[in-house]
């Protein structure tokens, strides 16, 4: 088993996937912990994933969004504010 | 202030009858408030057509917190520009909902400054809400709210504020501490409170008998209601005070015993407390007379749910009786577990409830490492945990299997 992974390494890693899949997937919460565990393997547990998450949204790279359920998601236009 | 009036002959309808009206009050806010004017417009044109002119979610909220507020759009600003933003904000509420009329004023004072004025006292998830305000008011409300000392509430797919009965603070019939453990809870799950990670809500409702005066047993994911072990007290000269007085025991309150475990021999009540059901009936007819027992605890229930993506439910019992005392280590450590599976597997916007039914409750109990008992039979010929296992292991020995 290797070194515990950092939590900004899995927060990048988090940021990454929702750039890369922005437009065509919405990522909650408990998708990008199991998308990081799955990448991280045992090198990353969940509290580490929830260290990430809270990374993200309070440097401001990302925010909590509702669309019948609560996403993360960039920072853009509001929709429905058109 | 308005610039006019709107004009609103069906809504005018509502106002009419005995019973208190949204549009009265809504009327009296548009005198000063624009907000509500466009608001009064706005609803009109709904009740005209009838259709909603809202856009509901979005990206709203205040820095760091994916919880709290509810973004809400108008879908014809140009003719309603005052309520083209109109979002809600979640307040978490004080446990039983105790103010003093001096915060009551503070926080009126707040909403009259950054939005509408209108509130809610209270909403269903038990917060106190306000209704209605923009974008760039949001981050100064929540300010002025957390210098009072207030915090926003939950929304979207995390922990919902907890909410509770008054419990102890009024009531001799609290079975466990309510506000204290609502209190608990708050705080404990603040992270899960403001930061949504669950594949939808999850609300704990705390009443401290089985009358239930939250009506968690409907609304919530987690019910926790009080209940007792122990035989009903009984203050027998109370009971012969009530015959006394005219009361008709025998039909009043042995007649409806849903257990059918009392008896009334005109002189003394006696209670097959083994065959007593907890439905508080006894001790609702005869308060001074029957109290709940002495050791007193609350009984944990799971599952419930108003119909949003499917049915409702009823949540149904998964421990049957707990202690509740500070640091509330059972409890919690069962909550992680369930929170932990149910995040695991859940679909996204499926509530626990629906997920039990889902993987059904055999699988559910395994999971989260709690053993069958009767109790968890929900309905009459319901048994939802029954696996046979043993049967078909011994069938596989003989290699014969009979199904």
């Amino acid at each position: 088993m290797g070194d515990q992974v950092s939590v900004q390494e899995v927060s990048d890693a988090m940021y990454k996937m929702i750039k890369d899949s922005m437009g065509q997937k919405k990522w909650k919460a408990t998708d990008l912990t199991k998308a990081v565990t799955e990448m991280f393997g045992e090198r990353c547990d969940k509290n580490t994933a929830k260290s990430a998450i809270r990374e993200l949204i309070e440097s401001g790279k990302c925010v909590y969004t509702y669309f019948g359920g609560s996403f993360i998601e960039i920072p853009h236009k509001e929709g429905a504010e058109n | 202030m308005p610039d006019k009036k709107r004009k609103t002959p069906k809504l005018d309808e509502l106002e009419k009858g005995e019973w208190p009206s949204f549009v009265k009050e809504i009327k009296s806010a548009a005198d000063k408030n624009a907000m509500a004017n466009d608001l009064l417009g706005q609803l009109e044109r709904s009740y005209e057509e009838k259709i909603g002119h809202w856009k509901h979610g979005g990206i709203v909220g205040v820095l760091g917190y994916g919880g709290g507020v509810i973004g809400r759009y108008s879908d014809l600003p140009e003719e309603f520009p005052s309520v083209s933003h109109f979002h809600t904000m979640r307040i978490n509420q004080p446990a039983g909902w105790f103010y003093t009329s001096d915060v009551l004023r503070k926080l009126c004072d707040i909403w009259e400054k950054h939005g509408s004025g209108l509130t809610n006292m209270h909403g269903s998830t038990g917060d106190l809400v306000f209704l209605g305000t923009r974008t760039e008011e949001l981050e100064p409300t929540f300010k002025e709210l957390t210098d009072l000392g207030f915090d926003l509430g939950g929304s979207g797919s995390d922990v919902r504020t907890p909410s509770c009965c008054c419990g102890m603070a009024r009531c001799e019939w609290a079975c466990y501490d309510t506000m204290a453990l609502t209190y608990f809870l708050t705080m404990h799950y603040q992270d899960e409170l403001h930061r949504p990670a669950f594949p939808y809500k999850w609300k704990f409702k705390m009443s401290g008998c089985p009358n239930d005066c939250v009506a968690a047993i409907a609304r919530s994911d987690m019910s926790i209601i009080g209940t007792w072990r122990d035989d009903i007290q009984v203050d027998e000269a109370a009971v012969t005070e009530c015959a006394k007085a005219g009361m008709d025991i025998q039909k009043d309150v042995v007649g409806n015993c849903p257990a059918k475990c009392m008896d009334w021999d005109g002189k003394k009540l006696k209670i097959d407390n083994k065959s007593c059901v907890k439905c508080m009936h006894c001790i609702n007819a005869m308060p001074k007379a029957l109290a709940p027992g002495k050791d007193r605890g609350a009984c944990i229930l799971i599952g419930a749910k108003a119909p949003i993506v499917e049915g409702a439910l009823l949540s149904s019992v998964l421990i049957p009786f707990i202690k509740l005392e500070p640091p509330y280590t059972e409890l919690i450590e069962l909550v992680d577990k369930i929170h932990e599976v149910w995040s695991e597997n859940g679909k996204n916007r499926e509530r626990i409830g629906e997920f039990i039914q889902r993987v059904g409750m055999g699988n559910f109990l395994e999971a989260i490492g709690v053993e069958p008992i009767p109790e968890m039979v929900a309905h009459p010929r319901e048994n939802p945990y029954v696996f046979y296992e043993e049967y078909f292991e011994e069938d596989e020995s003989q290699e014969n299997p009979k199904r």
